[in-house]
């Protein structure tokens, strides 16, 4: 991979607090100590507020919208930049209004540390204890706390003191240790790029040197393989590729990889990483990365599966998980009403089973209620209408999380905790217990003198499609080759074709089994309906054939006249 | 990963998302750097292909060259190229250059107006046939539910707070005190019938990034942007009345990189030879709130 050598490594960093403690002013001084400002935009805002004779502050700076200025807080999520000598910094201005919880989430889910941002003279606040428990939830374990403003306080250790020993002991509680507190004054410059000499009593590091000491994000390649698949892309113009596509989340994937995809355990080779340039032979798939790959086995799967890779741990299948979510919607969530879960690219139904506790995430206290609030967290159990794959650890920290989807926005987010088991009998992960004889598949098939295999047959002729099967079926018999045909009729009505069609494949999996040649058919087959048959059987033992004109499938066509003699040819040449 | 292989794959993972959650999509193609960079990026997200047409709001003062390139590119990448005029501004003179607007109201009645009436198909949309490469009038009047933007965070104040996934309800109107929440690589992608939603893949980029990216990746940009010996060159194009350029030498993408980082833009705006951004102090944020670019 080509690297630039000349370019600075690259953080996100967000910044949080209560509303008016003075992030505004962190940013702007952090901007101009740091030579950042665009010359323009100086000038632009001296002159504003000239023009509206006020005095100069930096937190002007970033209130570029006129809705900001007249309500005069925060109210989205700015990015600004600098940098120091070691690293480029985006830093995320994150809202201190309770009100842009959402907004504040917005922008620390893209970073990898925080400052968080306390008033000296007003103290910890119900948002700064807030702000530090959402960090915890969203992943973000470096964290910076600024005691800012302590030129009103001038400049009193004890009162820094004070603040350090309130708010170490919360953070302990949600299990976070800082990387350390820095009195400041933003305002006046102290122990932002430069060490205050109006503390001498403080002789830690200043805000830039302890920003460079954070870490970036390690490497997710060596963990588990989880691409989340997006998309199936089949384009025309010449070009016949079936590309699985998706971003790697963790781990990575090679040509000749076995892959298994969950939540239906289908599995099948890769056969390549598809190059995004004409003039690559190759593509990547690793952590981190956009990718696709193309199928050595063609096997049918659609967006909303997970895929893995066969050997490494498998992620976690179930309807019914326990999680634990915040929420952001307007209404409450409540019980019996339907969600949608989303979790990589998978979207299901869900409804709230039970809520187990929730949580004010600004005093910690835990209550028994019958529904989730606006800003509260809680720990509950949520079923799903389908399996959903997912994992249970921090590590994979990607696909164990998830969000939830009220009347068209997201309005919670969650992580989760723990598969559970189905309630009901039967379930899709019910088994049975079959056994059968020793013969094996290769045995049964060179004894027979055939490979098991389907062909399934349509076409807008109804009738004909119907003769040439059965004509095949009975010259097969006839030459002594195991064969059955089953077809839909062409006189079912839509429940009734529907529901034979959903039969099929169990029929048709059984007959495959036991080494016979099965001639499916289906008049006028739509493309949704052979998807959906190949969820089942496997590509490589079905054939789909369209007689006659106007096929709207992606198969070879036949003509219907004498279609059985041209279908036996066909099965002659194997 | 380097800092730009992020950027891409965040960025592809995000036209992505587009292409599979909204059945009527387009692209957005101003032909300046920001947007052709997105088009690569979407060539490259579906391995050569660009499934979605590619829109472009001629207000007919563009500089000659940008339509010159804008039709090279369409042909030699077969590209479902689609182009959309306020036709009435035009005919009625009602522009700037005419005498007969402010620069504003020459935005808004050229570029704004007649992208919300492209997008929502209620004025004609001229589309390239590729066998005659003359545009044709369609006949199509689908409204565009998804629209992909190369708009980018660090161009000026208002942009800076845009989401990836951005809806607008049915006046184009962008509610920029409630936004919805956007974490954890989901994105709002279910909306209420006549909202849509604008994407914007290039959010986290800056203008360095994109010079880079281009150099790395050979995205073929319009020569405007180079100094052909007159010790001057375009920074961000546009409309020739409304447009002008800066003083630089910068030949070629190695100086204008090294211009970038160093020299004498590391400390001006970008879009400071935008003239319309200097008429009203927050009148490019009202603008974008119409649906401006």
């Amino acid at each position: 991979m080509d690297t630039q050598q000349n370019r600075r490594e690259h953080m996100n960093i967000v910044i949080v607090g209560h509303v008016d403690h003075g992030k505004s002013t962190v940013i702007g001084r952090l901007l101009a100590d740091t030579g950042a400002l665009p010359q323009g935009k100086l000038e632009q805002i001296r002159e504003m507020c000239r023009r509206n004779d006020k005095p100069f502050e930096y937190a002007f700076l970033l209130d570029a919208l006129k809705d900001e200025r007249s309500q005069g807080i925060t109210i989205d999520t700015a990015r600004c930049f600098f940098h120091t000598k070691k690293r480029q910094y985006i830093i995320i201005d994150a809202p201190g209004h309770i009100e842009f919880l959402k907004n504040m989430i917005t922008g620390a889910s893209r970073a990898a540390a925080a400052l968080l941002v306390i008033d000296a003279h007003e103290g910890v606040q119900e948002n700064s204890r807030r702000h530090g428990y959402m960090l915890a939830m969203l992943g973000i374990r470096q964290i910076c706390v600024m005691v800012n403003k302590m030129d009103l306080v001038d400049y009193d250790r004890a009162v820094y003191e004070d603040i350090v020993s309130q708010y170490s002991e919360f953070l302990k509680e949600i299990g976070i240790s800082p990387e350390g507190f820095i009195p400041v004054s933003a305002r006046e410059g102290d122990n932002i790029a430069q060490k205050s000499e109006r503390m001498p009593w403080y002789d830690g590091p200043t805000v830039l040197d302890m920003l460079d000491e954070f870490h970036t994000p390690g490497s997710l390649e060596n963990l588990p393989l989880r691409m989340p698949v997006q998309d199936v892309y089949k384009f025309t113009h010449g070009d016949s590729r079936r590309i699985i596509a998706g971003t790697v989340e963790t781990g990575s994937l090679r040509a000749g990889d076995e892959v298994v995809f969950y939540p239906s355990g289908k599995r099948t080779h890769v056969n390549r990483i598809e190059p995004m340039r004409s003039d690559e032979a190759e593509g990547v798939a690793a952590a981190g990365y956009a990718a696709g790959f193309t199928m050595t086995e063609q096997i049918y799967v659609r967006r909303g599966e997970l895929c893995a890779r066969a050997g490494e741990m498998p992620p976690k299948v179930a309807s019914r998980v326990r999680v634990s979510l915040f929420w952001l919607g307007r209404s409450p969530m409540v019980p019996g009403k339907t969600y949608y879960l989303k979790t990589g690219s998978a979207k299901v139904e869900c409804r709230l089973e039970k809520i187990l506790s929730v949580m004010d995430a600004s005093s910690l206290h835990r209550v028994q209620k019958q529904e989730v609030d606006r800003h509260e967290v809680a720990e509950c159990v949520l079923s799903a209408s389908k399996l959903v794959a997912f994992d249970d650890t921090g590590d994979l920290a990607a696909t164990n999380r998830f969000v939830i989807v009220d009347d068209y926005e997201i309005s919670g987010g969650g992580i989760f905790a723990e598969a559970l088991s189905e309630t009901e009998e039967g379930s899709a992960s019910g088994q049975r217990a079959w056994q059968t004889g020793d013969v094996s598949p290769a045995e049964r098939a060179a004894m027979l003198r055939q490979r098991p295999r389907v062909l399934l047959l349509s076409g807008s002729n109804a009738e004909r499609v119907r003769e040439a099967a059965a004509a095949l079926e009975r010259r097969l018999l006839e030459a002594g080759r195991p064969a059955y045909y089953l077809g839909v009729s062409a006189a079912a009505t839509l429940e009734e074709r529907e529901a034979t069609l959903n039969e099929l494949p169990a029929r048709v999996l059984t007959l495959l089994a036991a080494g016979v040649l099965v001639i499916a058919s289906a008049p006028a087959l739509t493309a949704e309906e052979e998807d959906a048959l190949r969820m089942h059987i496997s590509s490589d033992r079905l054939e789909t054939l369209w007689l006659g004109e106007g096929c709207p499938l992606d198969c070879p066509v036949l003509p219907a006249e004498n279609a059985s003699e041209a279908l036996w040819a066909r099965l002659e040449e194997g | 990963m380097d800092h730009l292989d992020q950027l891409e794959a965040r960025s592809i993972h995000i036209i992505r998302e587009a292409y599979s959650q909204f059945k009527s999509l387009c692209m957005l193609w101003s032909i300046g750097k920001d947007s052709t960079v997105l088009l690569c990026l979407a060539r490259k997200a579906f391995y050569g292909h660009v499934p979605f047409p590619l829109v472009h709001i001629d207000t007919h003062y563009k500089i000659p060259e940008m339509i010159e390139y804008r039709d090279m590119l369409a042909r030699k990448w077969h590209l479902d190229m689609v182009y959309g005029e306020n036709a009435e501004a035009l005919r009625d003179k009602a522009t700037f250059p005419d005498g007969n607007a402010t620069r504003i109201e020459c935005c808004k009645a050229l570029k704004t107006e007649a992208l919300a009436h492209t997008l929502a198909g209620t004025w004609p949309r001229y589309r390239m046939n590729h066998e005659t490469f003359f545009f044709n009038d369609t006949a199509t009047t689908e409204i565009y539910t998804g629209v992909i933007v190369g708009v980018r965070a660090d161009e000026e104040g208002s942009r800076s707070k845009e989401r990836y996934f951005s809806p607008r309800d049915r006046n184009n109107d962008w509610d920029i005190g409630d936004q919805p929440p956007e974490f954890w690589g989901q994105y709002k992608t279910d909306f209420r019938p006549g909202t849509h939603i604008r994407v914007h893949p290039l959010l986290d980029w800056t203008e360095l990034d994109v010079w880079e990216y281009i150099r790395r990746e050979n995205v073929p940009v319009v020569s405007l942007y180079f100094d052909h010996g007159q010790g001057k060159r375009y920074r961000s194009l546009g409309c020739w009345p409304c447009t002008k350029p800066v003083d630089s030498t910068a030949k070629n993408l190695d100086e204008i990189i090294e211009e970038l980082k160093t020299g004498k833009f590391a400390n001006i705006a970008e879009r400071s030879g935008r003239e319309q951004d200097k008429e009203d102090g927050g009148g490019l944020e009202e603008l974008r709130k119409g649906g401006y670019m």
